[in-house]
């Protein structure tokens, strides 16, 4: 174990090169990569290693980039890309038939607005279009928990009883460009973690056909059974959690991050970033007497619904802050977990962060004051307009 | 299953035990699509393939699932990721050291419209991919649309009154990526496609073959008469046969006898044609200066039109 300054756009590169490396005695490596700011700098630190039985395909857009993760893993290769914003969105269509093909593709996104009007730095807006085609999606806070998460992504997808992609988002400058000490593994501690990629309906000898017609009832059952994979990530995340804390000696982040919420009152609930600037807040909140707590979604798809509820309830005030915006709803994150709280909690919608917005301590220091008076939740409601 | 057209010489004691295209396939009758994996099949042989098929009218072919048409390992990518996908297969058997042939089944949509920017980068970076665009010059699969492949005249679903744009020239597109070997494959000669496609499998790097395949159901022409019409396309001049060798040698492999019979026999035959009133007068002019041209690159000083 050694520690290294690495941005977490680096870190996510290197997480992918030692994993690649790991397959080497698999079916090898082989990954499809494109530009785009603010990702860029995972796919040229790719591009520089050197990844014994593996290959880096300089494609010509994003959708083909994940068009050479998905013939690579239908060879039976662990794969890797990485991208942003209009990229992603560009990438869509293949992000479905990679999930849909039920390929274990690895996707790290460092998110950024769509455009055009460009802008480009962070919100979840792009990562958010993928919210229902069967990816599973992680939001990371900091640069280990990305780098650990990244690793954790590929034992998660590649698990026979998941077997779909995973996209693992961080806040396009915010994380992708923030250096900081990242504690990193050996090799051989990630091949223990990684066994070889066996994708069981690869293509090999015997004829038949990937990605074929389908009639409606096969559609429907297609669909429930990666339904119900999704659901029980949960539970295969905590067994990987342990074996992660066996072989590497500290704790992936939990699906779930709760900050001091056990007597809370009053909960901040958000994703990413945001969320490690939520337990400062707590944290000074807390010193002058208020009953305050954090909740941080990591896993975002499938949405951990028991967990969320359990850390929901009891809670009177509840603060739901999105960096992203459901346009003629409100923020996505507020949206589906409302419902998850007791009857009778006010649970107020704060977008905030919108195109790269700083979202500081004082601006949540205000949400909670706008909630604090409340007898019942009003309309969702953006920062700016506070 | 068995062309009669072809005298047999597609079914051989060398053909694979497993056919590429099984029978029982939703393919219409006539189209040159099933000719072609005919003559795949008997080219492959025993060598190890993989098919990589887009949005098309192979891939609707492909039978419904869990049954599989293809007799070969197949993988669907969406419209125009073909070259991208094949190119992560043929890599990944690269890495593994495995002799496998992966090749490309796409339409002309999928070639020279949707897919053209994968197909052009995936020549650009010279994967080890077989390329096979079986051009019938319409959107089938859809209903029949005008492509870029769609030659001026001809009547499609969203020109009603014929195409007023010429057909994309794909395979001088392809030589300008200076790829191994480009080519065009006429179904109606039987010989010269099955040498070609033999080559181009033993071939390394990025290999694209160009094959007119008929439609009889958007060229609006008698399914029986598919290679007929692909003959007189070729015998007119109409459809070049040449191939090229790193996009600079150029060797001409049917000489078309330029008749304006043939040329009128082809146009007459496809109710397509028949809005415009295409006749070979109409045709002849840019005819001879395709071949001027092809004269030229293939380096061999003979008229344009034989009998001119």
């Amino acid at each position: 174990m050694t520690v290294e300054l690495l941005s977490a756009n680096h870190g996510a590169a290197l997480a992918a090169t030692l994993a690649a490396r790991a397959n080497r005695f698999g079916r090898g490596f082989c990954s499809g990569v494109y530009p785009i700011t603010p990702s860029t700098e995972c796919m040229e630190y790719l591009c520089q290693q050197k990844i014994e039985k593996g290959r880096v395909v300089r494609v010509e857009s994003e959708h083909s980039a994940m068009g050479v993760c998905i013939g690579a893993a239908s060879a039976g290769a662990r794969t890797f890309t990485a991208t942003s914003s209009n990229g992603l969105a560009y990438m869509v269509e293949n992000c479905v038939a990679a999930a849909c093909l039920r390929l274990p593709v690895v996707l790290a996104v460092a998110n950024r607005t769509l455009g055009p009007p460009w802008n480009i730095w962070a919100d979840h807006s792009d990562a958010l279009t993928l919210r229902d085609h069967g990816l599973i999606q992680f939001y990371c806070a900091d640069n280990q928990e990305l780098f650990d998460t990244v690793l954790c992504a590929f034992r998660l997808a590649e698990d026979r009883r998941v077997m779909m992609p995973a996209m693992v988002n961080m806040e396009g400058f915010i994380l992708s460009h923030t250096v900081a000490q990242t504690q990193i593994p050996e090799q051989a501690q990630v091949d223990d973690f990684l066994p070889p990629t066996d994708i069981p309906h690869r293509l090999g000898d015997v004829p038949h056909t990937l990605g074929q017609i389908e009639i409606p009832h096969q559609t429907e059952m297609h669909r429930w059974q990666h339904h119900s994979a999704m659901l029980e990530v949960p539970r295969i995340y905590a067994e990987i959690q342990n074996e992660f804390e066996v072989i590497f000696g500290r704790r992936p982040a939990d699906a779930v991050e709760a900050y001091r919420t056990e007597d809370a009152q009053t909960l901040i609930v958000s994703m990413g970033t945001i969320g490690a600037t939520a337990e400062r807040v707590v944290d000074r909140l807390r010193a002058e007497g208020q009953r305050v707590g954090a909740l941080r979604v990591r896993l975002f798809r499938p949405l951990p619904v028991e967990a969320i509820r359990a850390c929901y309830a009891g809670k009177q005030r509840i603060a739901v802050i999105d960096r992203n915006i459901s346009l003629g709803l409100g923020g996505v994150l507020w949206s589906e977990t409302r419902s998850l709280a007791d009857a009778g909690a006010v649970v107020q919608n704060y977008m905030a962060g919108l195109g790269g917005g700083d979202v500081r301590p004082e601006h949540i220091v205000a949400m909670l004051a706008d909630l604090e008076p409340r007898e019942t939740a009003g309309a969702p409601s953006m920062m700016e307009a506070l | 299953m068995n062309e009669p057209a072809l005298g047999g010489m597609v079914q051989t004691a060398l053909d694979r035990a497993e056919p590429l295209f099984r029978k029982g396939n939703t393919n219409c009758g006539g189209c040159g699509m099933s000719n072609l994996m005919q003559m795949l099949r008997h080219a492959v042989a025993e060598r190890p393939v993989q098919l990589i098929i887009p949005a098309s009218c192979a891939a609707v072919a492909g039978g419904t699932f869990p049954q599989s048409t293809f007799g070969v390992p197949t993988l669907m990518t969406t419209f125009a990721s073909a070259p991208a996908s094949a190119s992560g297969v043929a890599s990944v058997a690269q890495l593994n050291g495995e002799d496998l042939r992966v090749i490309c089944l796409a339409g002309d949509g999928g070639t020279f419209d949707i897919g053209f920017a994968s197909l052009s980068a995936a020549a650009e970076r010279n994967e080890d991919v077989l390329y096979i665009c079986y051009d019938n010059e319409i959107y089938g699969n859809t209903g029949g649309q005008r492509s870029s492949a769609t030659p001026a005249g001809a009547v499609t679903t969203n020109t009603p009154d014929g195409k007023a744009e010429q057909k994309k020239d794909i395979l001088a597109v392809m030589a300008a990526h200076r790829i191994p070997y480009a080519a065009s494959l006429s179904l109606a000669h039987a010989e010269d496609t099955l040498r070609k496609l033999r080559l181009a499998l033993d071939l390394k790097g990025f290999r694209f073959l160009h094959v007119l395949s008929p439609c009889p159901t958007g060229w609006k022409s008698e399914p029986a008469l598919g290679l007929e019409l692909v003959r007189l396309a070729v015998r007119s001049g109409l459809f070049p046969v040449y191939e090229i060798f790193d996009g600079r040698r150029y060797v001409v492999n049917i000489e078309p006898d330029f008749s304006d019979e043939a040329l009128n026999m082809y146009l007459s035959l496809q109710r397509r044609f028949q809005k415009s009133g295409l006749a070979a007068s109409d045709l002849r002019p840019a005819i001879d200066r395709t071949w001027q041209n092809l004269r030229a690159l293939s380096g061999r000083i003979v008229p344009a039109r034989r009998n001119a």
